[in-house]
C-alpha cells in the first residue's frame, strides 16, 4: 500500500506534519515501503537505514506531540550520496576500496541536516569516487533512469537524482565536480543546484577534485531546493575553502516575476554536439521567459572550447593526489602481499575500478616533472580565462542560460566504451565548476519521453537570482509535476 | 676546509625543526612527544577520507618569529603545496609543504670560528607537516615481518631552514648549527630537544679542486639528529669523496644515509631513482597573506637575541669570554638577567653564576630551569655579603644549604647564627683576651713587624668561629695597639 503523501514536495509534507495529517513515522515508513517497492528496479540506494530512520522519526513525532514548532525540514525523509561521511554508517564512495569503510565522523552537511531535524533514509549510488557521467562506474550496481529503465540516470550523483525522481526520498544531496548534480537532475527531470564554490562546506565530502567539488540539493521543486540550501549553506571554519559569507534566506528570492531581468544565451553552449531536439526544447523555454518579461540576448564565452581539456587536467591532477591515501594501511580495502610496496600496488590495482585508475594515471602524468608547465599550469591559466569570460558576461547579464546537457539520457553502455565521448558530453557543465559559480538545472521539457534540463548560471553567490528565474519558470510550466510511470510503461510527453 | 691540500669542501644544510606549538599544524591534536601509539590522532592527521586541513595560525606566528630572528624576509604572499610520494608513515601519501612560495625568504646569520667572523646565508625557510613513525619488528621496513605506524608525530609542525652552500669546513658547519639552534631556542619557537628528534639535519656536501670556482658534484645525506653525528658523518663523507676523486673517478650525485653504528654513509637512492614529488598548490588551503602589521606584531615579541645580550653584558663590565659563557644557553642567560634585576654588580654575579652555582648544578646534574635556588634568592645572598652580614666564605656554605633546603639565604643565616659580629662591645672583650694571651705578637707588631697583626686577627676570627666582621676587627685592633 502506498501512501498518498509520497511524491509531494518538502513544503507540502511540512504542512501535513504541522497539521498532524501525518506523523513523521508514517511518512518515513511510507518512503521505506516505496524504496522496497521500486528500488529493486531503480537501484538508487546502496544502504537503507530503516531502523535508524524510524527511530529518528519517532523523536520528531515526540516533539510534535509536545507542541514544539517544526523547522522547515524537520521530520522530512531524505538521503545522501554515498561520498558524504556519516558517523557509524558505511560510506563507500561506490568503491570496492571503501566497501566496508565506516567513518568515525559526520560531514558538515550531515550534521547540518541532522540539526535541521531531517530523517536519513540511506546512502545513494554514484559513479565510483564521483568519477563518471552515468553512474555506470559504481562498483556495486547500475542505477536506472525512472523515465526509461534502459537509460542511465546520469552521473555521478545518479542515485541522488533517481531517489527524488522515483519518490524514494523527499530530497537528496549530491556533489558536483563537473556537472555531477546538474546533468543527472536534467536526465531525471528534477531540480539540482550546484552552489558557488565555498558556499557549502566540503568537510566530510570524500574528495575527488578539491578545487571543483561542491555539495548541493536535488529536489522536486525550486522552493524545496531553496529550503534545503537554507539548511546546508554557510561558512564552516573547518573547511578552509568555505567562504565567510552571510547566507541569505533563499526562499526570499522565490518570486513569480522576472520582468526586466537580463538573461544571456552563450552561443558556444548551443554548438556542435547539442542534440537539435534538446536545443529546440531549450529555445522554447527561452521563449517562455521572454514572454514572462525577461530581456534575453545572445552572448559569448569564447574560451569554452578549452574547458574540457582544462577540466580533465585539473580534476585528474587533484584526484591523483586525493586518492593516494587509499593504500590499505589505515582503512579500507587491503590486498595481501609480503612487502609494503607490493601491498600498495595490489591494494590499488584491486580496490579501484577502471575509470578511477584511468584518471589517477592521467593526473599523475599531468603533474609529472617536465609536464607540469605544459599541462597543469596551462590548465590553470585557461581556468582564469574561463572565469574572466563569465565575469565579462555578468557585467551585462543577471543570469546565463543553456541546456544542462547536450542530449537526454542515453542507453547503458552507449558511451562507456568511449571515455572521450563521455568526457565531451560535459561541455555545458564543467566551465561552471572551473569558474566556481553557481548553476541550477530545472526540468524544461521532454525529448522522446526523456526529460531535458535547462541550466541557469549566476555570478558567485548569486544563487538568489537563479532561484528567482527558476521559480518563475516553474510557476509558469508544468514539467516538474510530471512523473515517470514506474509500472514499466514509459511516459511520453511533448514539450508543454 | 682543505682536504689533503687538494680539495676544498663546500657545504650547505637543510635543518628541520619541530615548532613547539601546543597543537599540530592542520588539526587540534596535541604535539606532545611520546604518548601511547596513535593516541594523538584525529581524522585530519590520519588522512581519513573527507578530512580537511585548517592552518594553525600559531605555526605561522612561530615561523615568522624564527624568520625574523634569522634575518629572513617574510613573504607577503605565501602558499602551501602538496609533495606527493608513497610511504606508509605519510597518512595521505602526500606531505603538505611549501614549494615555490615559502614563508621566509633570504636571510642568514653570523658565525665565528677561531676568532674569525663569517656570514652564512639562509636561502629560505618553509612550513610543513611532520610524518608519522614506522615501528619495525626487524631492522628495516624491507627485512621486517611486521611494521606498524605511529601517527602521533604526523602533522607536528616543522620549519625547514635551507642554508646557502656557504660553509667551507666542519667547524663552520658546527658553528652554524650551534648558532642556529641557539637562536631557535632563544626565540622559543622550538625546544630543540635533539635527543627526541625535534631537530634533524640534511647535509649537502661536495669537494672541488683548490682554487676552482665551479661546484663539484654533491651528495645529500639525510636525517642526522645530533651534532656529533654531523661531525662524524661529514668527516667520513668528505674523506670518501676525496678518495673517489683521488682515484680519478666521479662523485655520484645521490641521496645517502648515515649509519651511526658503522660510522659510514650509504647510498639511499641515486639521482635516477630520485622521487618526482609532483608538487602542486594545496587546493584545500587558501594562500597565506601576511600583512606587514602581522610581521611587526611578531617582531615586538622577539626576545633579545644572544648577540645583543652578549654586548649588553660586556658593556656591564664582563669579559667577552664570560659574556659568551653566560649567553650560550638561554636558560642560564635568563637566570643571570633575573638575578641582575635585583643585584646590580654584574661582575660579581657572573663569578658566582659561572662558578659556585654552575658547579652545584653540574654536580647534581640539574638544569638551570629546575634549579632549587632561584635567581632572586641568589641576588639576596650576594646582597648579604655586600651589606657585611656574612663573609664571602660563609656565603659559599650558605649557598650549599640553599641548594639542599630551598630556603632563603637570610633564613639560613639566622637559623644557623652565621651573621657576622659587628657589635664593637662584643668584639672589644674578645680582642682584649687575644691581646693579653699573645704578648709576643703585640711586641712584634709594636716593633714594626706588620705581619704580626695578621696572626692576631686570625686568633680573633678563630675565637668567633669566623663570624667576626674582619674589617671591624682590623680597625679595633689597630686602635688598641697604637
Ligand atoms: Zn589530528
Amino acid at each position: 500500500m502506498e501512501s498518498v503523501s509520497i511524491g509531494k514536495s518538502v513544503s507540502e509534507l511540512h504542512e501535513l506534519l504541522v497539521h498532524k495529517d501525518i506523523s513523521s513515522a508514517e511518512l518515513t515508513k511510507a518512503y521505506i515501503d516505496r524504496i522496497q517497492a521500486v528500488d529493486p528496479d531503480l537501484q538508487a540506494y546502496l544502504t537503507v537505514l530503516e531502523d535508524e530512520a524510524m527511530a529518528q522519526a519517532a523523536e520528531v513525532d515526540q516533539k510534535i506531540a509536545q507542541g514544539e514548532a517544526l523547522k522547515p525540514l524537520e521530520g522530512i525523509p531524505m538521503a545522501l550520496k554515498d561520498n558524504m561521511c556519516t558517523e557509524g554508517i558505511r560510506t563507500s564512495c561506490a568503491s570496492k576500496m571503501l566497501e566496508n569503510f565506516v567513518p568515525p565522523y559526520n560531514a558538515t552537511v550531515t550534521n547540518r541536516l541532522r540539526a535541521a531535524g531531517t530523517i536519513l533514509l540511506g546512502k545513494l549510488n554514484m559513479d565510483e569516487f564521483a568519477m563518471g557521467s552515468s553512474t555506470e562506474n559504481s562498483y556495486f550496481t547500475k542505477t536506472r533512469n525512472p523515465w526509461n529503465l534502459e537509460c542511465v540516470p546520469g552521473g555521478s550523483s545518479g542515485g541522488s537524482a533517481v531517489a527524488v525522481a522515483g519518490d524514494e526520498a523527499a530530497f537528496t544531496l549530491g556533489s558536483d565536480t563537473g556537472g555531477s548534480i546538474r546533468q543527472p537532475a536534467a536526465f531525471c527531470g528534477v531540480v539540482g543546484m550546484k552552489p558557488t564554490y565555498g558556499a557549502v562546506s566540503r568537510l566530510g565530502l570524500i574528495a575527488f577534485a578539491s578545487s571543483l567539488d561542491q555539495i548541493g540539493p536535488f529536489t522536486k521543486t525550486v522552493r524545496d531546493n531553496a529550503l534545503v540550501m537554507n539548511a546546508i549553506a554557510g561558512y564552516d571554519a573547518l573547511d578552509s575553502t568555505s567562504v565567510p559569507y552571510e547566507t541569505p534566506d533563499y526562499t526570499k528570492f522565490l518570486v513569480n516575476d522576472i520582468k526586466g531581468l537580463k538573461i544571456g544565451i552563450p552561443r558556444e553552449y548551443f554548438g556542435e554536439g547539442i542534440d537539435p531536439d534538446v536545443a529546440k526544447g531549450i529555445k522554447a523555454g527561452i521563449q517562455t521567459l521572454i514572454d514572462l518579461g525577461a530581456e534575453v540576448a545572445e552572448c559569448s564565452l569564447p574560451h569554452t572550447e578549452y574547458a574540457i581539456p582544462a577540466y580533465y587536467l585539473i580534476a585528474t591532477a587533484e584526484a591523483s593526489s586525493n586518492l593516494a591515501r587509499y593504500d590499505g594501511v589505515r582503512y579500507g580495502y587491503r590486498a595481501d602481499s609480503n612487502d609494503v610496496l607490493g601491498m600498495f600496488k595490489k591494494t590499488r590495482a584491486e580496490g579501484f575500478g577502471q575509470e578511477v585508475k584511468r584518471r589517477i594515471m592521467l593526473g599523475t602524468y599531468a603533474l609529472s616533472s617536465g609536464y607540469y608547465d605544459a599541462y597543469y599550469l596551462k590548465a590553470q591559466k585557461v581556468r582564469t580565462l574561463i572565469k574572466q569570460d563569465f565575469d565579462k558576461a555578468f557585467e551585462k547579464f543577471d543570469v546565463l542560460l543553456s541546456p544542462t546537457a547536450p542530449t537526454p539520457a542515453f542507453k547503458f553502455g552507449e558511451k562507456s566504451a568511449d571515455p572521450l565521448a563521455m568526457y565531451l558530453s560535459d561541455i555545458t557543465t564543467v566551465p561552471i565548476n572551473l569558474a566556481g559559480i553557481p548553476a541550477i538545472s530545472i526540468p524544461a521539457g521532454f525529448v522522446n519521453g526523456l526529460p531535458i534540463g535547462m541550466q541557469l548560471m549566476g555570478k558567485a553567490f548569486g544563487e538568489g537570482a537563479l532561484y528567482r528565474v527558476a521559480y518563475t519558470f516553474e510557476q509558469n510550466t508544468n514539467y516538474h509535476s510530471l512523473k515517470p510511470n514506474l509500472s514499466g510503461e514509459v511516459l511520453t510527453c511533448g514539450s508543454r | 676546509m682543505v682536504v689533503a691540500n687538494k680539495y676544498e669542501m663546500v657545504c650547505g644544510l637543510e635543518v628541520h625543526v619541530e615548532l613547539q606549538t601546543k597543537t599540530k599544524i592542520f588539526c587540534s591534536c596535541t604535539t606532545e612527544f611520546g604518548g601511547e601509539q596513535n593516541t594523538h590522532v584525529c581524522p585530519v592527521c590520519l588522512g581519513m577520507p573527507g578530512a580537511l586541513p585548517v592552518l594553525n595560525r600559531e605555526v605561522v606566528n612561530y615561523a615568522i618569529k624564527a624568520g625574523l630572528a634569522l634575518n629572513c624576509e617574510i613573504a607577503e604572499f605565501s602558499k602551501f603545496d602538496r609533495k606527493n610520494y608513497f610511504y606508509p608513515d605519510l597518512s595521505k601519501n602526500y606531505q603538505t609543504s611549501q614549494f615555490d612560495l615559502p614563508i621566509c625568504g633570504k636571510g642568514g646569520l653570523e658565525i665565528e670560528v677561531d676568532g674569525e667572523k663569517k656570514w652564512i646565508g639562509i636561502t629560505r625557510a618553509h612550513m610543513e607537516e611532520d610524518a608519522g613513525k614506522l615501528v619495525h619488528s626487524g631492522d628495516t621496513i624491507t627485512t621486517s615481518n611486521e611494521s606498524s605506524v605511529d601517527y602521533n608525530r604526523a602533522g607536528v609542525p616543522l620549519l625547514e631552514i635551507v642554508s646557502e652552500p656557504d660553509m667551507r669546513s666542519i667547524p663552520e658547519v658546527l658553528a652554524y648549527l650551534e648558532k642556529l639552534v641557539q637562536i631557535l631556542e632563544y626565540t622559543e619557537v622550538s625546544d630543540c630537544r635533539l635527543e627526541q628528534g625535534s631537530v634533524r639535519f640534511d647535509i649537502n656536501v661536495s669537494l672541488r679542486p683548490m682554487g676552482a670556482t665551479t661546484l663539484g658534484t654533491r651528495t645529500e645525506t639525510k636525517n642526522l639528529n645530533s651534532f656529533s653525528s654531523v661531525r662524524r658523518c661529514m668527516e667520513y663523507e668528505v674523506a670518501r669523496q676525496a678518495r673517489v676523486l683521488d682515484a680519478g673517478e666521479k662523485v655520484v650525485q645521490e641521496t645517502r644515509t648515515w649509519d651511526e653504528g658503522q660510522g659510514v654513509t650509504l647510498t639511499l637512492r641515486s639521482k635516477e631513482e630520485a622521487h618526482d614529488y609532483r608538487y602542486f598548490p594545496e587546493p584545500d588551503l587558501a594562500p597565506l597573506v601576511i600583512d606587514r602589521e602581522w610581521v611587526e606584531r611578531i617582531r615586538k615579541t622577539l626576545p633579545e637575541l644572544p648577540e645583543a645580550r652578549r654586548a649588553r653584558l660586556q658593556a656591564l663590565g664582563l669579559s667577552a669570554y664570560d659574556a659568551g659563557v653566560i649567553t650560550q644557553a638561554k636558560a642560564l642567560s635568563d637566570f643571570f638577567d633575573a638575578a641582575l634585576s635585583s643585584y646590580g654588580d654584574a661582575k660579581t654575579l657572573a663569578n658566582w653564576v659561572m662558578g659556585d652555582v654552575t658547579r652545584l648544578l653540574n654536580t647534581n646534574q640539574c638544569s638551570v630551569v629546575d634549579s632549587p635556588i632561584s635567581a632572586t634568592q641568589l641576588a639576596e645572598l650576594l646582597g648579604l655579603i655586600d651589606k657585611g652580614t656574612i663573609s664571602g666564605k660563609i656565603a659559599k656554605s650558605v649557598l650549599e644549604d640553599m641548594y639542599s633546603t630551598g630556603k632563603d639565604a637570610g633564613v639560613i643565616v639566622k637559623e644557623k647564627g652565621l651573621a657576622q659580629i659587628s657589635d664593637e662591645g662584643a668584639l672589644i672583650g674578645i680582642i682584649d683576651d687575644v691581646i693579653s694571651a699573645n704578648p709576643q705578637s703585640v711586641e712584634d707588631f709594636r716593633a714594626g713587624k706588620d705581619r704580626a697583626i695578621g696572626f692576631l686577627v686570625g686568633q680573633i676570627m678563630k675565637a668567633t668561629k669566623g663570624q667576626a666582621n674582619p674589617g671591624l676587627v682590623n680597625k679595633l685592633l689597630k686602635e688598641k695597639l697604637s
